[in-house]
């Protein structure tokens, strides 16, 4: 069944890639969306039907060199059936929602066989990102993360026409390998310190490698931390983390549902899934945890504030989204797995309800993307509305506090800033906090000026703006089931007590590991069982008296693994309520300053712009990253390049290194001249050559003789 | 195996250069055809026979195999055989081969003098990978400069004497240092079998005791200097920086089919000889050089990989970016780990793909506008939709894309340098971002955009002819990137006895010094 969930968006991009000349395009488009739906259905089916015991199963043969054995493989655990259904889910809709978004584009020729390109490359993201979540070795993880980075380049610079979009594509492309080049070093080392890169052997050594120290580069390190960082900068790569963020911004140059998609839902939280994925090593990392949080939580107060000031309303939800990221890695930084993972699922669902929503406004008007004439949209588009609408309820979080009862971001993003509290990490919460207020200003200023007030701009898109068709509807629909219930339905397995997230993680718990001891004793590692049974009995009985059973077993059992020390899922049980409300309260005063700036005085922000312009500048430029970045990095680079070529090889090399044998050459071309072929050169050399053999064989009959 | 497969293969490309030499008269069409067609089966049958062999073969035994043996003028021997190193280089000449002709048949000047040039080129590049005896291999080694020389000099661009005698000269230098340490090889072994005789130089050991000689310590003695002499051979043919700017202009003054054999199968030679040479028959050598050659390595990678940025001819960053791709290999060879060779060789082969598919990439347009300038082209995805398609495949082979070819041997050579050397590996590693910025740069300002420019409005998609080249190249990239286990299970076993013979030898080499220190 797995395989099946992984390989049908593969034969559907096929089919739609190279069969649509045979079957035409519209069942082309339609082969690709059925497989689609296909997988997805089964995703739902392996999620609830899983329980909780990770399997391995093998497909092909892959690399293998000396010790190094990479299998082609599925590793079925809890983490690989959540990130099934998130991907498989989304990615069905979007190839739906699509029929409708793609019918008509004013970038092609109706006589270009676009559609069936653009279906065939979203099946084939598909594809790649499944193998990314599937892999059960860090070089096929690699394989999907070049993968997705490949299909994102190719739907990024998907009108190719528009020298805009190709720049934002090789520009993704390229911010993309630096990370990669952290994220393949760490791969190198964990070879070389473990002998493997399967998932089971890494996480088995994983406690060895927080006691190791490796040298790399210029010093000693702690060979866990290192590893850890090293991957961590691929996450920032992909997950478009603060230093290696300029990307995605620009990635919206691509067309809607692909942001949606790819740069939302999935392809952007493959960094928190590599982290998560990853946790027990992680938990034997430290500093490299409070790197990330750190990360985590300042890329999520930068991206708020660029948030606050943008126009374009795609560029405002990838500012957002980038803002979202940072709050999962806050949690995986302080070892709140859980909790990433479930703003990962909440945020897929209300993230692309937010883009296919934007996308279905840009289709009504026209591909107008500029939120100054937009303007009282409303009754022009109510289904859109209203679903934007939920959209918005469910990113900025509201619920009612001290309850379990929200829209689905209310109980994830509570759930880490709580979580971030609880692991007293003071900067990570504040930041958060603040990050949350900036999150629902910006949402409701989006809100506000898009279907609020009176119509700006083009009085004829304002007159022709429509509904959108029944085919984009519908996702919008279903993804808005998702940003009201994903919160509520999920929350025990995310992040209830911690038997329910033990039992949903397949994490083995302590009370359960007491029962093995019985049972297993007398068998033949009766020995070390009972060992590591008592060990986990003392830490239970100290336990069982205020907080219950707590997570156990060694790293890579179950899907994620909490160190014995890692108690936040606890501790931010027991937070004090002001800091559980504190997010509600975040949301409050980020909802009445948007009002306030866009419904009861709508010539403030004008006024305060003008008032604060360095501030605003700074904000509406992205903090300068692209100019900074263009100056120390994209400008040197060519020169350089020019300069090796020019001097260095052409200077340097030819001129002095060669100088006499070039010396030469004007003689021999004069020569050449004169015999007006080629030819005299042929005999020259095939004298020289004689010559040599000649030596040759003189010195070797001398020799024998 | 009593058979003389090999030696069938080799010289069956030299039969019909023969042929056409003494029968084929006439300048006419018909007789252009001719030679074509002849030219075409007898690559064809010969890539089938080595099929043969290749299945024949058996990757366990890390001997020589399909041995066949002869005595020749002056008491100097003929042998030729194949191990796990060597047979894929063999396979890689075979295959392209039939693809080089078929990209040739818009020749129009001299096609029968050019059929006879790669026929002959055939054989003495199949020579040099088969060749069991040093001198035999030198000659192979040497004579297989004559036809490509005479490619570049007679059928290339506007600046080909220039960048043929920049060729010559180059590699010829190189070869008068092998020569001379050949002969002190021979007078030290006594043999010039290679190996899998008696008395061979496989087997032989080279004093490596170090020595001073007019105030210079040379450590590692005989040997380094032997390595040395090896090394400024192999090192050009490589190319390596810095003397591979022969390379560029080589590549840019040869006709396509030309740069298809420089770039897929010249190149490998160098490589080769240090797998063959360099390595097993001077490990204390190799071990003391070894540091020098890592760091011109990474150097060469992130050296060529910037000044293929700010390349204006679309042949010159290829030819750079194959530079580049060199460098991964001298990389992966000397980390002297089974990662490392395993990578390097696997490099050597899937480069020899890509690489050759890049350059017919650039034929199938510069066939049409007669230009290799960048900034003549633009949108071409336009009008040429099925080119755009296998020009990104490749690009992306080019970047190392998992899946495809190009990943498995970076990415081993990577994984076999970080083991020895961190820095180096970190150096090395930034060629995968440099190397996707390049590339894609390329891509863009030929492929992508709009259709603007007057010229290119009437220019035609590829040809059948045309796909039916590149259909095996898709596919050997593509398979050999999913399942690299068909070249890996061949190289394996020979590469870890390489491994290990080295190993044994250091260790040889060390308890030396250590008594002689006592």
């Amino acid at each position: 069944m797995e395989s099946i969930i992984l390989f049908a968006p593969l034969v559907g991009a096929l089919i739609c890639g190279f069969g649509w000349k045979l079957i035409g395009e519209k069942p082309a488009q339609w082969v690709a969306t059925g497989l689609l739906f296909l997988s997805a259905l089964l995703s739902w089916v392996v999620f609830f039907s899983f329980d909780g015991v990770t399997e391995q199963i093998p497909l092909m043969r892959w690399i293998e060199s000396g010790s190094l054995s990479t299998d082609w493989a599925i590793r079925m655990d809890r983490l690989t059936a959540i990130m099934l259904i998130v991907i498989t889910t989304v990615s069905s809709l979007v190839h739906l929602y699509s029929f409708g978004y793609m019918a008509h584009d004013d970038n092609f020729k109706d006589s270009e066989p676009y559609r069936a390109r653009f279906f065939a490359y979203l099946s084939f993201f598909t594809f790649a990102m499944l193998m990314l979540v599937t892999a059960n070795n860090l070089i096929q993880m690699f394989f999907g993360w070049e993968g997705v980075g490949v299909a994102s380049y190719l739907l990024i610079g998907f009108y190719y026409k528009k020298p805009s979009a190709n720049a934002a594509a090789i520009k993704a492309f390229v911010v993309n390998r630096v990370g990669d080049f952290g994220f393949a070093l760490g791969i190198f080392g964990l070879f070389y310190l473990t002998d493997s890169v399967r998932f089971d052997d890494i996480f088995a050594a994983a406690p060895d490698l927080a006691e190791r120290t490796v040298h790399f580069l210029w010093a000693d390190w702690n060979a866990a931390n290192l590893i850890a960082f090293l991957l961590f900068v691929g996450a920032m790569g992909k997950s478009a983390q603060l230093f290696l963020h300029t990307w995605l911004p620009d990635a919206m140059e691509g067309p809607t549902p692909v942001s949606a998609l790819i740069h939302a839902a999935t392809m952007v939280t493959a960094g928190v899934f590599l982290v998560c994925r990853m946790s027990p090593l992680m938990e034997f990392a430290p500093e490299a945890m409070t790197f990330v949080t750190v990360i985590g939580a300042t890329t999520a107060f930068v991206a708020a504030t660029i948030g606050l000031v943008q126009t374009d309303i795609k560029r405002v939800i990838a500012y957002s989204t980038m803002s979202q990221l940072g709050y999962m890695f806050v949690a995986a930084g302080v070892g709140m797995y859980s909790a990433a993972m479930f703003h990962l699922l909440t945020h897929a669902f209300f993230k692309a309800l937010l883009f296919l929503g934007a996308g279905s406004v840009i289709h009504g008007m026209h591909h107008e993307q500029n939120m100054n004439n937009y303007g009282g949209l409303r009754k022009k588009i109510p289904y859109t509305f209203w679903a934007m609408m939920i959209g918005t309820l469910a990113i900025t979080g509201v619920g009612i506090p001290l309850t379990h009862i929200g829209f689905a971001g209310f109980l994830s993003k509570d759930a880490i800033i709580e979580s971030a509290y609880g692991a007293g990490s003071m900067y990570g919460f504040w930041l958060l906090v603040v990050a949350a207020a900036m999150t629902s200003f910006y949402s409701w200023r989006l809100m506000f000026l898009t279907f609020f007030g009176t119509a700006r701009g083009d009085k004829h898109t304002h007159e022709h703006a429509h509904e959108s068709p029944m085919v984009m509807l519908v996702p919008l629909g279903v993804l808005s089931l998702g940003a009201v219930f994903s919160g509520m339905v999920f929350y025990n397995g995310f992040f209830g007590h911690a038997e329910y997230v033990g039992k949903f993680y397949g994490i083995p718990m302590t009370e359960m590991a007491a029962a093995d001891e019985t049972k297993v004793e007398g068998a033949e590692d009766g020995q070390s069982a009972t060992a590591t049974g008592e060990a986990h009995g003392d830490e239970a009985h100290g336990e069982e008296t205020d907080h219950g059973p707590s997570f156990a077993g060694n790293p890579g059992d179950g899907a994620l693994y909490f160190a014995p020390d890692n108690t936040v899922l606890e501790d931010a049980h027991a937070v004090h309520w002001l800091v559980k409300v504190s997010p509600f309260i975040a949301m409050l005063s980020g909802l009445i300053m948007a009002m306030w700036f866009y419904i009861w005085s709508p010539t403030l922000p004008a006024r305060l712009a003008a008032n604060q312009r360095p501030l605003y500048l700074f904000l509406l430029n992205k903090w300068y990253f692209d100019e900074i970045y263009n100056v120390i990095f994209v400008k040197p680079a060519s020169a350089i390049g020019r300069f090796f070529w020019k001097r260095g090889d052409g200077n340097v090399i030819d001129g002095s290194l060669n100088g006499i044998a070039m010396g030469i050459i004007p003689f021999l071309t004069r020569l050449a001249g004169r015999a007006q072929s080629g030819y005299i050169f042929t005999y020259a050399f095939a004298m020289v050559i004689g010559i040599a053999v000649l030596i040759t064989w003189m010195t070797m009959s001398g020799g024998a003789n | 195996m009593d058979h003389h497969l090999l030696s069938i293969i080799t010289f069956m490309p030299s039969f019909a250069a023969l042929i056409l030499a003494v029968f084929l008269r006439g300048n006419d069409e018909a007789a252009s055809r001719n030679a074509k067609w002849l030219a075409l089966i007898t690559t064809s049958v010969t890539f089938l026979i080595s099929l043969f062999i290749l299945f024949d073969f058996d990757p366990s035994d890390t001997g020589f195999q399909f041995v066949d043996e002869a005595t020749w003028i002056m008491g100097l021997k003929y042998r030729m055989g194949v191990d796990g190193i060597s047979i894929l280089f063999v396979m890689l000449t075979t295959f392209m081969m039939p693809l080089v002709i078929a990209a040739s048949w818009n020749v129009t000047t001299r096609v029968k003098e050019y059929m006879i040039a790669f026929l002959l080129l055939e054989t003495l590049m199949l020579g040099v990978f088969m060749a069991l005896d040093m001198v035999l291999f030198y000659l192979f080694f040497e004579a297989g400069l004559i036809p490509m020389f005479l490619i570049i000099g007679i059928w290339g661009g506007a600046n080909r004497i220039y960048a043929s005698f920049k060729f010559f000269l180059y590699t010829f230098l190189g070869s008068v240092l092998m020569l001379v340490a050949m002969v002190a090889m021979y007078a030290d072994a006594g043999t010039t079998c290679i190996g899998g005789c008696e008395v061979s130089l496989l087997t032989h050991t080279f004093a490596s005791q170090t020595f001073s000689i007019a105030g210079i310590t040379v450590v590692g003695g005989l040997q380094t200097m032997l390595f040395l002499a090896f090394f400024a051979s192999f090192a050009v043919k490589m190319p390596m920086w810095p003397v591979h700017t022969w390379l560029p202009d080589a590549h840019v003054q040869a006709p396509t089919a030309g740069s298809v054999v420089l770039a897929a199968i010249l190149l490998k030679m160098g490589g080769y000889g240090f797998l063959r040479f360099s390595l097993p028959m001077f490990p204390v050598g190799s071990d003391v050089v070894a540091p020098l050659v890592l760091w011109m390595s990474a150097i060469a990678i992130v050296y060529t990989s910037l000044v293929a940025l700010v390349q204006e001819d679309m042949k010159k960053l290829i030819a750079y970016s194959s530079v580049a791709h060199m460098g991964f290999v001298t990389m992966g060879i000397f980390t002297f780990n089974q990662q490392g060779l395993d990578g390097a060789i696997f490099q050597m082969v899937s480069h020899g793909f890509i690489s050759a598919a890049l350059f017919l990439c650039v034929g199938v347009i510069y066939d049409r506008m007669h230009t290799r300038e960048i900034d003549a082209y633009g949108g071409l995805v336009n009008r040429m939709p099925a080119y755009a398609l296998v020009f990104m495949f490749f690009t992306m082979a080019n970047v190392g894309l998992p899946g495809t070819s190009g990943f498995v041997g970076e990415f081993l050579t990577l994984m076999g340098i970080f083991q020895v050397n961190t820095w180096v590996a970190a150096v090395a590693t930034t060629g995968v971002i440099l190397s996707a910025a390049y590339a894609l740069w390329l891509y863009r300002r030929v492929v992508m955009g709009d259709l603007i420019k007057e010229s290119l409005r009437t220019i035609t998609d590829m040809s059948s002819r045309e796909r039916w080249i590149f259909a095996p190249l898709v596919a050997m990239t593509l398979l050999l990137g999913v399942y690299p286990a068909l070249v890996l299970d061949i190289i394996g076993p020979s590469v870890s006895a390489l491994v290990a013979s080295h190993d044994t030898a250091m260790e040889a080499a060390g308890a030396a010094v250590q008594t002689a220190s006592e």
